[in-house]
């Protein structure tokens, strides 16, 4: 693709830069849905982003993604080609032996992209993430691999941060972060190898801000963990001078508990070499308050998202005081 | 008489100045006379040769041969003189390379105009040419050579004959054969001869003698 | 030791200042020959590659309304949303540039790379930036210069693009991305109205001017082959000269080795100065030539090459490295010979071996066995390679056999010479041979190039002009853009003119080729005016009689086809009744009749129209169809001026043609300036003998000059041959395997006549200097050759 990299640089190192003319998250939020289940054009980031461990027909183990990004070169919508919106879409599916990723880019202003909150769809090119009454429906496909899903949240969504307000630096950048953790998904996934049909469960994470990062935070590690117990822990780690952590852990009814800096805790304990990187694919993860310390580990090393923006995203399998499974997405290891 | 140098002058310019060669040289020859030309190496006497064949120039004095002054001929007038009434014999390097021994022998004479084959092939049999006519200068040794160029400048029968040491290059045994052979046609052809030499022996064989010291006739 | 020995090398030149500068100037003039060739050759590569970057020419399938109508944003939308990765193009001519409006976000990533780069870049060009990105040679307002853009074009986005055309919503063509997701819908689902063109591989323009090319690079190859026997003879000259040398410090204990290193440093050293010297000049001259190179171009293929001369690593760097590489062949067989030689050696430069040595044997040898190899490659090459060691077989062969054929020739004339000075004239001019062999080979070879890319040119010019008659038989060429434009024509012009052609064409498969196929209508102007390469007897006839199909040459080499067979065409058997020579064309051509068209094709309407009527007519039917119509002047094309235009594109092509010739020349004409120049120390032994029996320094210099012009005269006529046979492997062989189609070829005696005067005036200029220094060497210079001193 054209698009440069540095666009979508700006997206994820970027994001330390000054959001002139652009809304600011700011504290109390209230959340109006559907409204918010759609675009904030406003901010200059935001994305809905759905990560799903999957079991297939065939017994082995799969991961998919599905993400819809938003980014504003001015704070502003427009019809036709001179909308400052672009869009990007990124699909993956992770097998435990291979990796198959595509993207999309488009801009808003004539169709090709976007998102409307009521009735829900979430669009680039021929993907989609729709809503109706009965379910949602997930679809992206590249040269070699497609996926078609339909997907049931049984649950409330969640709130990061205070209510929905999630910090992300010592200094006070900060973001709108809310999930839904509860999706039920099946469907089939189209493989080189074939088709296999595959049902599991999927997790939605809405985000949107101007700055989110501090302008000396160069990446991150996230983690969406589902214990077996029914439980969830969201947690992340900002790297920059200092390492800013946060995590919010998720009772099986959703109930929620926010964690300040301190708790959450990541350590790498394994490095695997991927796309000519060095990059932490075992991880021992710590939230001492909660009684949890697991180890985390990649389904399979090698899930990199060759893209605009490149980056490590895929589902990890947990052990230790709980065990269960997740997803990993680390940035910044360029 | 055939030859008569007048008060011959001539200066060469050399890394340390001029230099002068020759101040004032005079003398004769007459027709059938033989002179020696003698000197210590840098005294003058092979240029006094070239200025006598007309192959230079000297600054002041004259050259007169068969009463013409050659120093106030043309280039062509002194180019047509050298092809018919003077012939030279060099030390070495005389001959013509791109051509065959034959070719070398008949060119002056043909040059001059005077191509005479009976008389052509009685030098080549006298000189012991006969069996090399067809090969190059190069193919031949250096009394073979200098025969050649005898056999060139006999040919047209020139009225006087210069030689610069032309046996200077050759063995002992050789050299004797050739100058045997040099003197006696030059003999029998009635011309004058001037050969510059540094052997006493050999000047001594001739008519006359003459000395040249510090660019004069000592 | 080492600085020692050196200080005592390099003496030699700066004692002899003059065979310094020959050797350097002699690298230099064949360096700056061939990298002058080929930095035109590639800044017009580089602006085709920038042209099919831009515009994504031949390398993506496109899709674009049946009609020929512009479509909208909806339908671009409706297309990527159902799977189609395609993006948009919208362009137009502005002033003389030609604006292309893109989408960088969805473009191929082949395409544009111009607006790559940082944010900002994006930023300024697309959501409102309004950022016009523009080729070298195209001047607008506030537009960025960016050299990757193709020449005569300037770039912006589609939304800037669309508001400077005040074309809201119009899209004029999409490129379809290489890559394409596994589940789509059908494009006759989505967008029924478009069509896919499929990509034809490689730029088109690139390989329409490869014809073109075709030219330079042999002449480039040349250049380098006349250039390497200038730096061979320059460089062997420049060992013998020392031999005196390099014996003293032998035999003073310089060891041979570092000898041959010091010779080795020195010669590279040498050969690099000279090679970005070479490189320097080359630029001047492609500086000189391009902008004539870039208008020929621009005219013949409508292929647009920027006038403007960039400095390209190829060229420089292919440059330095002919200038080192040359050097080091040829000091390579140098620093062998003297590692072979003998202490002792003879201190002077060897004299030149009498004629007839084993040298002389070994070249006839090979150069009999190059010159079978031609011959047999002549009867059985096919392809491109085969046509080009041919061509080298030929040449190489041609240029080593040269001094054994001048040799029985000088012999000859030295047998059947009556004057003695005659007699020595030709001894002795077959005496210097082997010094002037060198010389004279890139002689023949300048002249060879000179006379076979001449007659090729020409061979082209002339059958290109009257291909042109053949194909512009109406008076008059009328474009339209939508079906009521045609309509609107053909009316009006109906009733006014002797007959209205319309001509319609498709693309589509035949035999596995792709093929335009064009429409005729039954009229006297192609039985006319057509001349087929083979044919049926009645080849009109039969082709209206519904049943028959002509084809073009390509077509049928390319697909083997061969008159009488037939070939399906969109679902109908035809039959092949004549196959006509379509010159310049790249792909195959097939022309049915215009009912059977109608037919087959019911949705193409024409676009074109060729209208016969009196010439003097003209003038008044195009201010009527502007008047009356609303055509643009643009639309309507004067068959007249096509061919002046055609004309003068091959008066620019001649210029540089003959630029060319007369460079080459120019550097033959020095190498024989610097062969005699160097041989003159050698001369004087073999002339004072010959002055001192009797020949005047005039009569000598007079001689010497003689005996160069008679060389070039005698070398001169092999040349032409020569060149015929290169001009005929060129055009029967090189093009044929190349592009499928055959030149006929023509001659053009004058022109040789004329080359020929070149060649003598350059040896003749090349004579004169060493000639008159001759004629004026003192008399005591010849004279020390006598000296007992020596």
């Amino acid at each position: 693709m054209l698009m440069p990299a540095a666009v979508w640089a700006q997206g994820f190192a970027g994001l330390g830069e000054a959001a002139e003319g652009f809304a600011i998250p700011s504290a109390d939020p209230v959340f109006e849905f559907p409204a918010d289940d759609g675009a904030h054009p406003d901010y200059r980031i935001e994305w809905w982003y759905i990560t799903a461990n999957l079991t297939g027909d065939d017994g082995l183990d799969y991961g998919l993604q599905w993400t819809l990004f938003r980014t504003a070169l001015a704070p502003a919508e427009q019809d036709g080609w001179s909308s400052p919106q672009l869009w990007m879409g990124h699909a993956a599916v992770t097998t435990p032996t291979a990796h198959y990723v595509t993207e999309r880019l488009a801009r808003g202003g004539i169709g090709q992209a976007g998102v409307i909150a009521e009735p829900f769809e979430a669009w680039i090119d021929e993907w989609e993430f729709s809503d109706s009454d009965e379910a949602a429906r997930l679809r992206a496909a590249g040269s070699e691999f497609a996926f078609d899903m339909t997907m049931k949240a049984d649950g409330p969504r969640v709130f990061h941060g205070d209510r929905g307000y999630s910090v992300k630096s010592a200094s006070g950048q900060a973001s709108y972060y809310f999930s839904q953790p509860f999706f039920d998904i099946e469907g089939m996934l189209q493989l080189p190898d074939g088709n296999v049909r595959v049902t599991g469960d999927a997790w939605l994470d809405r985000e949107w801000s101007s700055q989110p990062l501090a302008s000396d935070q160069t990446g991150w590690d996230w983690f969406s963990l589902s214990f077996d117990d029914g439980a969830k822990l969201m947690g992340f780690a900002l790297r920059g001078a200092q390492v800013y952590a946060q995590a919010t852990l998720i009772d099986p009814d959703g109930q929620t508990k926010a964690y300040p800096d301190g708790a959450f805790t990541a350590a790498p304990l394994d490095f695997s070499d991927v796309a000519g990187r060095s990059v932490p694919t075992k991880w021992r993860v710590t939230l001492a308050d909660a009684g949890i310390d697991v180890t985390v580990g990649a389904l399979n090393t090698q899930s990199w998202m060759e893209t605009s923006v490149p980056y490590w995203e895929g589902p990890v399998r947990v052990s230790g005081t709980h065990s269960g499974r997740g997803y990993l997405e680390m940035t910044g290891y360029e | 008489m055939l030859l008569r140098v007048e008060k011959i002058h001539k200066t060469f310019d050399t890394a340390d100045g001029p230099f002068a060669v020759l101040r004032g040289v005079d003398l004769t020859l007459a027709g059938g006379d033989s002179l020696a030309l003698t000197g210590e190496s840098g005294s003058g006497k092979s240029t006094l040769l070239h200025l006598i064949g007309g192959l230079d120039l000297p600054d002041a004095g004259q050259v007169v041969i068969d009463g013409v002054d050659i120093a106030a001929m043309d280039d062509a007038g002194r180019a047509s003189m050298r092809r018919g009434a003077v012939g030279v014999v060099f030390q070495q390097f005389n001959l013509i390379p791109s051509l065959t021994v034959s070719a070398n022998i008949a060119f002056q004479a043909r040059l001059a105009g005077r191509h005479d084959p009976d008389w052509i092939d009685a030098l080549t049999q006298r000189l012991g040419l006969t069996a090399q006519l067809n090969k190059y200068p190069e193919q031949l040794s250096g009394g073979q050579q200098q025969r050649v160029a005898i056999a060139r400048t006999i040919a047209p029968r020139p009225r006087l004959v210069l030689a610069d040491e032309p046996t200077g290059n050759l063995d002992e045994d050789t050299a004797a054969e050739v100058m045997e052979l040099l003197l006696s046609l030059v003999a029998e052809t009635g011309a004058g001869l001037l050969m510059v030499t540094h052997s006493m022996a050999l000047a001594d064989r001739l008519d006359h003698r003459v000395h040249l010291r510090a660019g004069r006739i000592a | 030791m080492i600085r020692a020995t050196y200080a005592a090398l390099w003496g030699h030149w700066w004692r002899n200042p003059l065979q310094l500068f020959t050797l350097l100037a002699g690298l230099a003039l064949a360096t700056a020959l061939w990298s002058g060739v080929q930095a035109i050759n590639a800044e017009a590569r580089a602006s085709y590659d920038a042209a099919a970057a831009t515009l994504g020419e031949g390398q993506f399938d496109r899709l674009i309304r049946r009609d020929g109508l512009p479509m909208t944003d909806t339908t671009y939308v409706q297309l990527r949303r159902a799977g189609w990765l395609v993006s948009p193009v919208i362009e137009s001519r502005v002033a003389n540039a030609r604006l292309v409006g893109i989408d960088p976000l969805t473009a191929p990533g082949a395409l544009a790379p111009m607006v790559s780069g940082d944010i900002a870049g994006l930023q300024d060009f697309i959501a409102g930036g309004g950022r016009v990105v523009a080729a070298p040679d195209v001047v607008i307002d506030g537009a960025k210069t960016d050299p990757a853009v193709a020449a005569g074009t300037a770039i912006a986005d589609i939304a800037t693009v669309q508001a400077l055309l005040n074309r809201a919503g119009e899209i004029d063509l999409l490129i379809v991305d290489p890559e394409q997701p596994i589940n789509q819908m059908p494009l006759a689902q989505v967008a029924p109205e478009l069509s896919r063109q499929t990509a034809q591989g490689g730029s088109d323009i690139a390989r329409l001017t490869d014809s073109f090319h075709l030219n330079l690079t042999a002449f480039g190859l040349l250049s380098f082959a006349v250039g390497i026997f200038i730096v061979h003879g320059a460089i062997g000259l420049a060992f013998e000269q020392r031999r005196g040398t390099i014996r003293s410090l032998r035999a003073l204990g310089a060891p041979l080795r570092l000898l041959i290193i010091l010779m080795a440093t020195e010669l590279m050293t040498l050969a690099l100065v000279a090679g970005v010297i070479g490189v320097g000049l080359g630029y001047l001259v492609a500086g000189a030539l391009l902008p004539d190179v870039a208008a020929t171009l621009r005219g013949l293929y409508g292929a647009e090459v920027s006038g403007v001369l960039q400095l390209r690593p190829i060229w420089w760097v292919s440059g330095i490295v002919i200038a080192l590489g040359g050097t080091a062949i040829a000091g390579g067989a140098a620093l062998w010979k003297l590692s072979r030689m003998p202490l002792l050696a003879g201190a002077q430069p060897r004299a030149l071996a009498i004629a007839g040595g084993r040298t002389v044997k070994m070249l006839a040898v090979v150069s009999g066995v190059l010159l079978t190899t031609a011959a047999i490659l002549a009867m059985t090459a096919t392809g491109v390679i085969g046509g080009f060691i041919l061509l080298g077989a030929l040449l190489v062969g041609a240029a080593l056999g040269l001094p054994v054929v001048l040799r029985v020739i000088l012999q000859y004339a030295e047998s059947r010479s009556k004057g003695v000075v005659t007699g020595w004239f030709w001894a002795d001019t077959r005496q210097q041979l082997p010094g002037l062999s060198l010389a004279l080979m890139a002689l023949l070879l300048a002249m060879t190039a000179n006379i076979g890319v001449s007659t090729m040119v020409s061979s082209f010019r002339l059958t290109f002009v009257s291909f042109l008659d053949q194909r512009l038989a109406s008076e008059l060429y009328v474009n339209v853009e939508t079906p009521t434009q045609a309509e609107a024509v053909v009316a009006y012009t109906t009733p006014r003119v002797d007959a209205v052609l319309p001509l319609m064409s498709t693309k589509l498969q035949v035999a596995g080729w792709p093929v335009d196929l064009l429409s005729a209508r039954d009229h006297a102007t192609y039985r006319d005016n057509w001349q087929m390469l083979f044919a049926t007897q009645r080849p009109w006839d039969d082709l209206h009689e519904g049943a028959g199909i002509l084809i073009n040459e390509q077509l049928a080499r390319g697909a083997g086809i061969e008159i009488g067979e037939t070939v399906l065409v969109a679902g109908k058997d035809l039959s092949v009744v004549g196959i006509y020579g379509d010159y310049g064309n790249p792909i195959g051509q097939a022309i049915i009749a215009e009912t059977l068209f109608q037919s087959l094709f019911p949705d193409v309407v024409p676009t074109r129209f060729g209208i016969r009527l009196p010439v003097h007519d003209t003038a008044d039917l195009v201010a009527g169809l502007e008047r009356d119509v609303g055509l643009p002047e643009a639309a309507m094309i004067n068959q007249a001026s096509i061919k002046a235009l055609s004309l003068g594109v091959f008066d620019r092509t001649f210029t540089v043609t003959t630029a060319l010739n007369i460079l080459t020349l120019a550097v033959a004409g020095f190498a024989i300036l610097m062969s005699l120049l160097t041989l003159t120390s050698m001369r004087t032994p073999q002339l004072a003998p010959a002055w001192a029996i009797g020949l005047t320094r005039f009569q000598l210099g007079r001689l010497e000059l003689l005996r160069t012009v008679m060389l070039a005269l005698l070398t001169g006529a092999l040349a032409l041959p020569l060149g015929l046979t290169l001009a005929w492997v060129l055009l029967a062989v090189v093009n044929v395997a190349a592009f499928g189609w055959r030149l006929p070829m023509f001659f053009f005696p004058w022109e040789y006549a004329r080359l020929g005067g070149f060649a003598v005036i350059a040896a003749g200029l090349a004579a004169m200097w060493p000639a008159v220094r001759l004629a004026r060497t003192p008399p005591a210079e010849l004279l020390k050759v006598f000296s007992s001193e020596r």
